[in-house]
């Protein structure tokens, strides 16, 4: 079960985009979520040129859609829950006629209200996803590192990408096990079941936190990490 | 001679009140290599702990002392305590959390304060020392498990420790990385902890053994003549593997 080489999110490639400084392209992602946040909800034209502007750098990298749209599936849950909002928003109703010869009544505020978070959660995870198709995760954080982000949150997520995969198979291995005793993770008779799996992983990963801290301690650490590549200065 | 690893009348207790040592004697000397064995809960983790200070009478519940080379396992001398005794875990992937091979085998020595070319010269010897120098710049997750084994190794060597302490080596190892590791560990010039279950691996890197049961000491002889003793063998539930038995190896490979 070994780790396949470069990340899940990482699309090999040489393009300008995949070339040009992490440290940049970090920056111009928080601009471009900054100002997509910032766009009043009814602009509706103002988020057709965020798209395209997206899109535009999408194809300069060259990361075929095919690759980023189904990575997309991560915003469900938000898409679900602006679904929900012109269902029990307040306000003044349009009633919209629905197959069958019944109408069903939403909130105009609440359509509105949904409308924008849609736009906005979707170009913000386009946009993070094409940073992640584009940059090396090692190359993201030693771009925030450039940026002088507190060494202490780039730690933190440096741990995260060296255990990712680590957490993931240990995910596998336990929805394996499960469905060879029958448990089938689509249905939602069993999503109880996959819930307390999350549970038992989220337990598994602090134990597995408390057994690296003790390693760590055991080698002399005492809360600063040394410099992560000691031989940089060397290689140069 | 000042034993490398001197504890006294250890004794701990977690603080759920849960009683794992009941008063261990031990003494590693210069050179030894030696097995720890015992049966599932016998406290064998919890007194690999206390060789560097990880738990202590301190830190819990406990009595005793433990001293490595002479020096005493309090909180001031822990860093150095840390650097004499170097404790490889029994799953690499809690060991080895750094983005490359070069930089993990590094964390150690750097955190006792050593830099530039000297730091590098360290961590390439300890990684010549295992066999894995061509893998330095490698991210340690990409590598399989037997060499992810060898680099956690490497990351305790690099600290040039007295004692080396081994958490089941030879655990989930294909049969050619157990004896890679064999080779590799036969090699080493340092003392030698190895706590396993794996008892011909005892036999055959370790002239003695000790076995802890319920928190004690309950034998500390040749590695032979414990595994040969079968009352002994019964009575702490070690079994030695199917098929296997320790009178019918030629006396001329056991080692010591």
């Amino acid at each position: 079960m070994g780790a396949g080489h470069g990340h899940r999110l990482h699309f090999h490639g040489h393009s300008a985009v995949h070339r040009a400084p992490a440290h940049l392209k970090v920056l111009a992602l928080l601009a471009f979520v900054l100002v997509v946040v910032a766009t009043p909800r009814d602009w509706y034209a103002a988020y057709a040129v965020h798209l395209a502007v997206l899109v535009g750098v999408i194809v300069a990298a060259r990361v075929p859609f095919g690759y980023l749209l189904p990575r997309m599936v991560i915003e469900v849950p938000f898409l679900l829950f602006a679904g929900l909002i012109p269902f029990i928003a307040e306000g003044p109703r349009v009633a919209v006629p629905m197959p069958g010869g019944w109408e069903l009544s939403l909130s105009e505020s609440g359509l509105v209200a949904a409308w924008g978070l849609a736009v906005k959660g979707t170009l913000g995870v386009l946009a993070s996803l094409t940073l992640a198709a584009t940059t090396e995760p090692t190359d993201v954080l030693r771009g925030l590192q450039r940026l002088h982000v507190p060494d202490l949150l780039v730690q933190i997520m440096s741990f995260m990408v060296r255990y990712l995969d680590v957490v993931t198979g240990d995910l596998g291995r336990m929805v394996t096990a499960m469905r060879s005793r029958g448990v089938d993770p689509r249905s939602p008779r069993h999503w109880p079941a996959l819930a307390r799996t999350l549970g038992a992983l989220f337990v598994r990963s602090y134990e597995r936190g408390e057994r690296v801290h003790l390693a760590m301690l055991s080698r002399g650490y005492d809360g600063r990490l040394p410099d992560p590549e000691p031989t940089a200065g060397a290689a140069r | 001679m000042t034993p490398v690893l001197d504890l006294q009348g250890v004794a701990f207790a977690y603080p759920d009140g849960h009683q794992a040592l009941f008063g261990v004697d031990l003494h590693v000397h210069p050179g030894e290599r030696v097995a720890l064995l015992g049966p599932n809960g016998a406290g064998k983790t919890t007194l690999v702990l206390h060789l560097n200070g990880i738990l202590s009478a301190e830190s819990g519940h406990g009595e005793g002392s433990v001293s490595v080379s002479g020096l005493p396992v309090t909180r001031k001398n822990l860093l150095e305590i840390r650097r004499r005794v170097g404790i490889v875990f029994q799953d690499p992937d809690d060991q080895l959390f750094m983005g490359s091979v070069r930089a993990d085998v590094a964390f150690g020595p750097a955190n006792l304060g050593i830099k530039g070319a000297a730091l590098e010269r360290r961590v390439m010897d300890a990684l010549e020392q295992v066999g894995m120098a061509g893998f330095a710049d490698r991210p340690p997750h990409h590598l399989s498990f037997g060499q992810r084994r060898r680099v956690a190794v490497a990351t305790v060597l690099a600290m040039e420790p007295e004692i080396l302490v081994l958490d089941e080596p030879s655990s989930n190892l294909d049969p050619a990385s157990r004896r890679e590791l064999a080779d590799i560990l036969r090699g080493l010039d340092v003392t030698l902890l190895m706590v396993t279950h794996d008892l011909p691996y005892a036999l055959e890197l370790c002239p003695r053994s000790v076995v802890l049961s319920g928190g004690r000491v309950v034998a500390d002889g040749r590695t032979y003549d414990v595994l040969t003793d079968d009352e002994l063998m019964r009575a702490h539930r070690l079994e030695l593997p199917w098929g296997f038995d320790p009178r019918t190896v030629p006396v001329d490979s056991l080692p010591g």
